[in-house]
């Protein structure tokens, strides 16, 4: 019945570990994980403050060491952090001293390195253009309110063309007015390029909003997959829409469940 | 109008200046009156009573030695002597005059007399230009060398020379201590491993550098014809100021935000784009304020540095006139005195708007 199982994996964890050394032994965060995620898919990990799911991240982006196990991208184990997995920080992380199209620019010179200079700044254009950005281009990043940094580094992620999108609890700095404004705005652009993508997020309304698939973990340490939830609600979506559908409070109910305990 | 007035006077540093220009415009007259006395009239009467504070201590130090200029005279040459002395330093004659700390008038005097005597020599020189126009262009002709003018340097050429070698040493500085600090930020092995060099170096002495450096100056410049002296005290001078410089580039570099290295990472930027488009904009905040630290430290031991090398500035100016012991020689070292200070300020000034131009920071 489910169209996706047909499509190929994009990413793959393969019991992934990752310890911290200490003086007392190693303190494991994670053991164990497994996790397949699907073309075209968005996949959420959602848990407690500290199980572990922002160090997963990180891994999978190739920033953290992998103590045991391996990720897989398209089959190949990666090798360090690279533009095929683009990263949405949680803090923006634009370079201050730089323009919203330089931030975006400089990664798509390095992924598109024989495009001439006009593709490139078409690309970024367009990216920001989706962001809703297209009259802010020129400005310099630390001009940018936060929402409007976030956005620089969303269209910065997609520019990268990458076929992992890893997104840090990308919204979790903003106030809740801009939160929703920012998950309109991902969403949109998400719907367009179909990017597979793995967010991070403790908020549980956005993890179902966005999300093909909710991954609960279990608090660390030795934090590993808890529940899962599969959100089948019709794409394209929309806010309204997916507030009042009868199926939301349904897995909204199996999310907080699950965090409850 | 009144806010563009406002912002150029806060550029300029001069921030404290703008209740004035509020009151003017009749804007909150009690709070800017308020201000305007903490800020303006309350400085400009700290500084009236410093004035006043000298002038009564060098008045009592004058009197102090002019008491025991007579006793001595009355002791070694008679009461009438003493009489006649007293008579004499009583008089205001300049030949009989107590040698002691000058008294503010007296450095206004001097300065005033340092600048017509400015004038006098410019002229001379103006003259010498004159005269020695066709000369001149003769010997080029034949590929002779000019004839120049070698008469005293006055006491503002003697700033601009000294303005120019602080401007030398610190361009050394600046280009020996930022490759080396990127250097030895991004190398944390390297950094380890000098570190004792930096500790070491850093409180050395200007003098001592200035020894060690004629040293090698000496040997390598010792046929050649240039001004071994300006040499001698502008690396000196680089060498001396160049730590804070140093050490704020290499804590820059090491220290650069995770979240921008992260970044680079995913984004795979080569070593080259990582240095100079991540790390270097990142740093420059540091490494502004290392060179504004660099430069101040190279104004103030310049002057050690003149003294001792006997390369012309205002330290050798000072020095002179400590030698030459005239009745004014006193006021003009105070004199000079404020003019270092004074220079010193602006160029720090002159530093801290470059940083604020180069700062990325947001300036909300």
């Amino acid at each position: 019945m489910e169209v996706l199982t047909e499509e190929k994996i994009m990413l793959e964890c393969r019991n992934l570990k990752k310890a911290y050394p200490t003086p007392k032994g190693d303190f494991v965060v994670l053991e164990g994980f497994n996790l397949e995620v699907k073309e075209k898919e968005f996949v959420s990990i959602i848990g407690h403050s500290g199980c572990g799911k922002s160090t997963l991240l990180t891994m999978i982006a190739g920033l953290n060491d992998i103590s045991k196990g391996s990720v897989l991208v398209s089959d190949a184990p990666i090798e360090g952090a690279g533009p095929d997995r683009a990263v949405v920080f949680q803090s923006p992380s634009l370079f201050p001293w730089m323009t919203a199209l330089e931030n975006v620019l400089i990664g798509v010179k390095q992924v598109f390195p024989h495009a001439t200079t006009n593709q490139r700044n078409e690309i970024c254009k367009y990216y920001l253009s989706k962001v809703g950005l297209a009259d802010s281009f020129n400005k310099k990043a630390r001009d940018l309110s936060q929402g409007m940094k976030q956005r620089v580094g969303i269209a910065r992620a997609f520019a990268l063309k990458p076929k992992v999108l890893l997104l840090d609890e990308p919204f979790g700095m903003l106030d809740s007015m801009t939160r929703v404004e920012l998950q309109d705005v991902l969403i949109d652009v998400w719907s367009k390029e179909k990017i597979t993508a793995i967010m991070v997020t403790h908020d549980v309304d956005e993890a179902i909003f966005l999300s093909d698939r909710v991954i609960m973990m279990t608090s660390g340490p030795y934090a590993k997959v808890g529940d899962v939830a599969h959100i089948k609600l019709e794409r394209p979506r929309e806010r309204k829409t997916v507030i009042e559908h009868p199926d939301f409070y349904k897995y909204r109910q199996h999310l907080l469940t699950f965090l409850d305990h | 109008m009144g806010k563009a007035i406002i912002a150029s006077f806060k550029w300029l540093g001069f921030g404290f200046l703008d209740p004035l220009v509020k009151l003017f415009q009749g804007v909150e007259p009690k709070k800017n009156g308020g201000l305007l006395l903490k800020k303006v009239i309350i400085p400009i009467l700290s500084v009236l009573i410093f004035l006043a504070v000298c002038n009564f201590f060098s008045q009592y130090l004058y009197n102090v030695e002019r008491e025991r200029k007579i006793e001595n005279t009355r002791a070694t040459q008679g009461e009438e002597a003493a009489l006649t002395m007293q008579e004499c330093i009583d008089s205001g004659d300049l030949s009989c005059k107590p040698n002691s700390l000058p008294s503010p008038g007296d450095v206004w005097h001097a300065a005033q007399t340092l600048i017509a005597d400015h004038r006098l020599i410019s002229a001379d020189k103006e003259a010498f230009k004159e005269k020695t126009a066709a000369i001149n262009a003769q010997r080029e002709k034949q590929g002779l060398e000019a004839i120049r003018y070698t008469g005293r340097p006055s006491f503002v050429d003697q700033i601009f020379t000294s303005l120019e070698t602080v401007f030398a040493g610190f361009l050394l500085a600046a280009f020996l201590a930022i490759p080396a600090g990127i250097v030895l930020g991004l190398s944390e092995t390297l950094r380890s491993s000098l570190n004792w060099v930096i500790q070491i170096f850093k409180p050395v002495s200007p003098v001592v550098w200035l020894l060690l450096v004629s040293m090698v100056v000496k040997t390598i410049l010792a046929s050649a014809d240039m001004d071994k002296s300006f040499v001698i005290s502008f690396i000196s001078v680089g060498l001396c100021s160049m730590w804070a410089t140093l050490v704020n580039t290499s804590v820059g570099v090491s220290s650069v935000d995770k979240d921008y290295l992260n970044v680079s990472r995913v984004l795979r930027l080569g070593v080259m784009s990582n240095v100079f488009k991540v790390i270097l904009p990142s740093s420059v905040p540091l490494i502004f304020t290392g060179l504004r630290i660099t430069l101040s430290v190279a104004w103030m031991v310049l002057i050690a540095i003149e003294l001792l090398a006997q390369s012309p500035g205002l330290g050798s100016f000072v020095w002179e006139e400590f030698q030459n012991g005239a009745n004014d020689s006193n006021a003009k070292i105070i004199v000079a005195m404020f003019v270092i200070g004074g220079i010193g300020f602006a160029l720090d000034r002159i530093m801290m708007l470059v940083q604020k131009a180069v700062s990325f920071e947001s300036k909300a």
